[in-house]
């Protein structure tokens, strides 16, 4: 077995140019958290790791135009820790503190999650719902990429060869906006999402709702915007029959598969009943009384 | 094969390791830091935790050479001049433990969250301990012995 | 469940009313401070100068035929040292030996430590080697060349019964069934335990209630993984250092397998990160010890997480019937259970258990119980806590519950209008002597508990237990020191705080200090042959041997004194910690203290050093009784445990914290069983959940404090009253949970575990049937 390469460049054209160069299988290391584990189990065995956390860029969180620039490498715990983002999205700080235990947030972070391309993975469904960009860098230079174009399959991703997301927009809302992210587990921490759901909405002032984004995560092969099931919301208060019809949608759209962590119909179910308590409490961070 | 120099309990540590070797297994196997312990291959037991920099942070989560140039503190590291930290007293005066295996990365975890929130309730104590399993206490003991120390009633 | 024999020694209970100044006292362990500082070795933390490192191939196939092996690529890599196969371990003749309450076949050992005709399930070790390297030894696995014939597989027990089931053993004719078939098939045993007539009983019965139980393999999920170092000299002589619930044992079943001496083997125990009954049998120490006489260097070996699950045993799945009959005012007339257990590869599930404990918590004068062992493409099971009664006392226990609802009496009421009380005679054979179920469930019915008001889908349940005990062959030796302090030589490794339980009677018989008897697990040619820590044992034999060779001490200690006095021996006696002159006629001299016969030993005879070498009798039974509150979310089908609590008979609590421990650890474990646990197969035969992500074991946020109440009615076979309690927690925690789920759903469970799927599915079914 020849050993692993190990670099850990300070700059996105460095760390660019290693992972263009590399030969053999190369792999960029934001947290590390899965991509150890796939190297212990030897489900990978690359030549190259990249380590991004030494970059700048990937390791801040700056204002942008009313939301936030956060870097790809920031880890669960500094994020939840910036008060910034927690206020304006809360939901998005909520998912990406689910993934890992509190040992592991100090090192998993939000690009990891992204471009493990899992369809389970907590932060994508609320990035989702909240109309993220994603920032690529790569060999050809930067391009802006929605969040939910960045998994193309499970543990398949739409970057380039070289390519890294280094950054997340998450972007200005309205006032009277709010956002919510909730999965079922079978116990209550230490498991990997059965269903996700993130909803992001905003309420007009007469308590109307004026936009919504609903996203699934791990009821189809990618974690999926649903936009019947926002649909359902737009131009309601949230009553029960919006409420009702918000469920009906969010099962709808799922494609799940059955196994060890749920079979098809359960998920179905939940995933109706995730989106509808995400709703609930978005629209109550919205404001609505 | 690339070096890796880090400070572990206070004392500088260096040595060549494979690229793909963990700081558990660099603890361990390098330097004989046997306390901390290994019970799954997954990043769930959390029988592993150290400290690095300050906070608590599974070993087998990072590579050694993410390591270079960091703070490591081990539960061989945790008592000082001969005394035991409250943690590991309470540990050992309430019973917070059966089989002792899972207790390093326990008494670990613990020792960061009473850093991070000096009073935490019942709820923040478990909810905090999430990435540490024991199988032989139900956890009962181990909340309290946390709770004894928040309560500056350790051992 | 042994006859009982005399030990020699006078160990019956010394009453209730002796002053004890340690025993039910709760001082720290002797090894807190070890396990709090990471200085405790476990089975992984040992190195040895030159030591190689060992691993071991496994079938990727859940049933194949092994036509070859080629190891010589593998012994050509650069670093490798020794190859081991099937071709290195002599056949073993069919032949039974008590493994914890359990049994083992060395012919299947044999066969499970590494595969010889056919490999038998996805895991089983096919090939190990010792290399200077883990990455080396890695490479050197896949250089090995195993050729395989698939076979067709068969996971599930009700399926493996039937007469064109794909056949794991060709040779298996199954015993107890008269007249012995003719053809072989999967069913390994069938057992019965009978009494009176259930047809009569179900006659008399104006309620039958007929219930069919599937219960999942869950495994003991220890933290620490098997793991051990192996040192075979160039003349034969093996060291052995290994995580184990019993050094003796795994002595034995090394030297066995290896066709060595036993007393070339010196095993000693390291500390264990939990066993809970996985740990009685051995896997990787044969290996080691093979791959060690090979290469005639040191050979570590661990296992990883993924080859605990895939290789080590769980406990038995289940398929059970149970019948139970009752009048109207609620006396039990008849039980009757049919039960399957799944034994994985080789036969000895614990069905027999199983089948004795199922009715065991109640009076009844109609029983009849049939239990069947029965192989399966699964690794082997191995003792899981309270081996067996767990499973079919849950499938009792929640019959009982639904005939309280049907007869509308309080379950509390029900179980104590037919509790098993002294003089029972219990369906397996015996009278049971005092014993402590009326008084748990008692308590349990004035517990605030059980009378707390519930909220919204929320549910009560409440479920008993029962298990045996064991006793067994036991030495401890307890030596006293010139300075007056004590060293105490055990052979029973300590798992949960059992050596401070032990301290706790050496000082209390001696009248010292507790902190002046320090506590050693002796190495196996340092102590008599010691049976392992298991069957809630270690407690009540090592301490009826500490009892006695502290006993001998102080016999010793009157003798001393005696010699110094220049008065007769039986003129001396014993009183708090000093020898004293027996009356006033013996003479009029200053009391000596311990510490002052030691100081002068050598001029009155030289050591003094106790000695106890036992077959431990007596051991007695330890009933208990939880209550459990949950709540259910009816959306999801998650259940939540509000509130716990058990009520179990302790015989006497000799460290009521580490009692405690095991109530509440037992019950953490039973919820995570009921719940979530279990293990996953896919239709290809491979397990598919063989980590701890997705074998859910309980995290601390699942599970509330979990309040105790020690019950003690004392047993009278043990100077204190103890009896063992380790196991008893595990056995109610199940049913409590269903009958709960069904106190707040009307609905019945009858599958474990009931996990969030199988719960909202059966929410969704009544919905829809409503």
């Amino acid at each position: 077995m020849n050993d692993m390469r190990y670099e850990a460049p300070d700059t996105i054209d460095g760390a660019v140019a290693l992972l263009a160069g590399g030969r053999g299988e190369v792999r960029a290391l934001a947290g590390g958290t899965d991509l150890l584990v796939q190297l212990r189990a030897e489900m990978i065995a690359p030549e190259l790791v990249v380590d991004l956390k030494r970059i700048p860029e990937l390791r801040s969180i700056a204002a942008e135009d009313g939301g936030f620039r956060v870097g790809a490498a920031v880890s669960g715990a500094e994020l939840g820790e910036h008060p910034g983002v927690k206020a304006l999205w809360p939901g998005v700080v909520e998912a990406v503190e689910l993934i890992g235990s509190t040992q592991i947030q100090g090192r998993a972070s939000l690009g990891g999650n992204l471009c493990n391309a899992s369809p389970a993975a907590d932060s994508v469904p609320a990035m989702i719902a909240a109309r993220a960009v994603a920032r690529v860098a790569g060999p050809a230079g930067t391009r802006e990429v929605p969040v939910e174009e960045i998994a193309i399959g499970p543990g398949k991703t739409s970057l380039a060869k070289g390519e890294i997301v280094v950054s997340v927009l998450l972007p200005a809302r309205p006032a009277r906006s709010g956002d919510a992210y909730l999965r079922f587990i079978p116990r209550t921490e230490m498991d990997i999402a059965v269903v996700g759901a993130g909803v992001s909405l905003t309420l007009d002032e007469s308590g109307v709702c004026s936009a919504a984004r609903v996203a699934l995560g791990a009821v189809a092969a990618l974690a999926m915007l649903v936009p019947e099931a926002a649909a359902a919301l737009v131009g309601t208060t949230l009553d029960e029959a919006a409420l009702e019809r918000l469920a009906a949608a969010a099962s709808g759209a799922c494609r799940p598969i059955d196994d060890k962590r749920g079979t098809k119909e359960y998920r179905i179910k939940v995933a109706g009943v995730l989106a509808r308590r995400a709703a609930l409490i978005a629209a109550e961070r919205a404001g609505r009384s | 094969m690339p070096t890796v120099s880090m400070t572990v309990n206070g004392r500088s540590a260096a040595g060549e390791v494979e690229g793909r070797t963990l700081l558990v297994e660099f603890l361990r196997e390098h330097l004989r830091l046997t306390g901390t312990h290994v019970g799954c291959d997954t990043s769930q037991c959390g029988a592993c935790v150290v400290h690095v920099n300050g906070k608590s942070v599974k070993s087998c989560t990072l590579l050694a050479v993410q390591a270079e140039g960091a703070e490591v503190t081990t539960i061989e590291g945790l008592a000082q001049n001969g005394e035991l930290h409250p943690m590991q007293a309470a540990f050992k005066e309430h019973h917070g433990l059966q089989c002792g295996f899972c207790t390093p990365g326990m008494v670990m975890s613990a020792v960061d969250l009473l850093n991070t929130n000096a009073h935490p309730s019942e709820t923040e104590i478990r909810d905090w301990l999430e990435g540490n399993i024991c199988r032989c206490t139900g956890y009962h003991n181990i909340v309290k012995a946390i709770q004894a120390v928040a309560q500056g009633q350790g051992g | 469940m042994a006859k009982d024999t005399d030990t020699g020694a006078d160990t019956g209970y010394m009453g209730g009313d002796k002053e004890l100044k340690w025993v039910g006292t709760r001082p720290p362990r002797p090894d807190g401070v070890d396990k709090v500082t990471g200085r405790a070795k476990f089975g992984a933390d040992f190195y040895v100068p030159g030591m190689l490192i060992g691993k071991v191939l496994r079938s990727p196939h859940p049933h194949a035929l092994i036509k070859s092996i080629d190891t010589s690529k593998a012994e050509a890599l650069t670093g490798v040292k020794a190859v081991l196969t099937r071709d290195d371990f002599g056949d073993r003749s069919s032949e039974f030996v008590p493994a914890g309450e359990m049994m083992v076949n060395y012919r299947d050992i044999v066969r499970n430590v590494m595969a010889r005709e056919k490999a038998l399930y996805e895991g089983h070790a096919v090939a190990a080697v010792a290399a200077t390297s883990n990455a080396i030894a890695k490479q050197a696995l896949k250089l090995i060349e195993v050729d395989y014939e698939p076979l067709p597989h068969v996971i599930d027990a009700v399926e493996a019964m039937k007469p064109d089931a794909p056949l794991l053993h060709e040779d298996m004719i199954t015993d107890g069934v008269e007249p012995a078939p003719t053809k072989p098939s999967n069913v390994a045993k069938r057992v019965e335990f009978t009494i009176g007539d259930v047809e009569a009983g179900f006659a008399a019965a104006d309620v039958v209630i007929e219930r069919a139980f599937d219960t999942s393999p869950v495994h003991q999920a220890y933290i620490e993984p098997h793991a051990c170092v192996a040192s075979v000299s160039e003349d034969g002589q093996a060291e052995l250092w290994t995580t184990t619930q019993g050094h003796y044992v795994a002595r034995a079943h090394c030297a066995r397998l290896l066709d060595m001496d036993i007393s070339k083997i010196r095993v000693t125990a390291s500390e264990i990160g939990g066993g809970f009954g996985g740990k009685t049998v051995v896997y990787l120490e044969p290996l080691a010890l093979g791959l060690s006489r090979k290469a005639c260097q040191p050979v570590k070996m661990v296992m990883s997480r993924d080859e605990v699950f895939r290789a080590s045993g769980p406990t038995s799945g289940a398929h059970m019937k149970i019948k139970v009959g009752a009048t109207k005012d609620g006396k039990i007339t008849a039980g009757q259970a049919e039960l399957i257990y799944q034994a994985g590869a080789f036969q000895g599930s614990p069905v027999q258990p199983g089948a004795m404990c199922a009715f065991a918590p109640y009076d009844l004068e109609n029983v009849k119980v049939v239990g069947w062992d029965v192989v399966t493409n699964r690794p082997k099971v191995a003792a899981y806590r309270a081996p067996g009664a767990p499973i079919s006392e849950y499938a009792v226990e929640c019959v009982i519950d639904e005939l309280a609802k049907r007869l509308g009496i309080d379950p509390i009421d029900l179980r104590l209008a037919n509790a098993a009380k002294e003089g029972t005679r219990a369906a397996y054979g015996p009278k049971f002597g005092p014993i402590g179920l009326v008084e748990s469930l008692e308590q349990a019915k004035a517990h605030p508990h059980y009378q707390a008001p519930l909220g919204p889908n929320q549910g009560r349940g409440v479920a008993s237990g029962f298990w045996f005990n064991i006793g067994g062959e036991t030495c401890a030796s307890l030596i006293v020191n010139e300075d007056g302090t004590a060293a105490l030589t055990l052979g029973t490794p300590d798992i949960g705080g059992s050596r401070a339980s032990l301290c706790m009677m050496a000082a209390e018989e001696l009248g010292i200090e507790y902190d002046r008897v320090r506590p050693i697990i002796a190495d196996t040619a340092s102590l008599g042959y010691t049976f392992l820590t298991g069957g809630s044992r270690a407690t009540f034999s090592s301490g009826l041997a500490v009892i006695e060779a502290a006993r001998d001490v102080v016999r010793q200690l009157c003798e001393r004194a005696a010699k110094i006095w220049e008065i007769p021996t039986d003129a001396v006696e014993w009183a708090d910690g000093t020898a004293k002159p027996a009356g006033a006629n013996a003479g009029d001299f200053e009391p000596m203290s311990l510490a002052a016969i030691a100081a002068i030993a050598g001029k009155t005879g030289g050591p003094v050093v106790g000695h106890a070498q036992i077959n431990a009798q007596g051991a007695a039974p330890s009933f208990g009784t939880h209550l459990v509150d949950v709540e259910v979310d009816r959306e999801t089908g998650r259940v939540t445990v509000l509130r716990y609590t058990v009520l179990q008979d302790a015989g006497k609590a000799i460290h009521p914290a580490y009692v405690e421990g095991q109530f509440q650890g037992g019950a953490v474990q039973g919820i995570g069983w009921a719940l979530n646990e279990e293990y996953i197969y896919g239709p290809d035969g491979k397990l598919e959940n063989a980590g701890f992500l997705d074998y859910r074991i309980p995290v601390a946020s699942d599970v509330p404090m979990i309040d105790t109440v020690i019950v003690e009615v004392p047993n009278p076979r043990h100077p204190y009253g103890v009896r063992g309690v380790g196991e008893t927690p595990i056995i109610p925690p199940m049913a409590a949970i269903a009958n709960a789920i069904e106190n707040a759903l009307g609905i019945r469970f009858t599958e474990l575990p009931m996990s969030p799927p199988r719960v909202l599915k059966a929410i969704d079914e009544m919905a829809a049937a409503e």
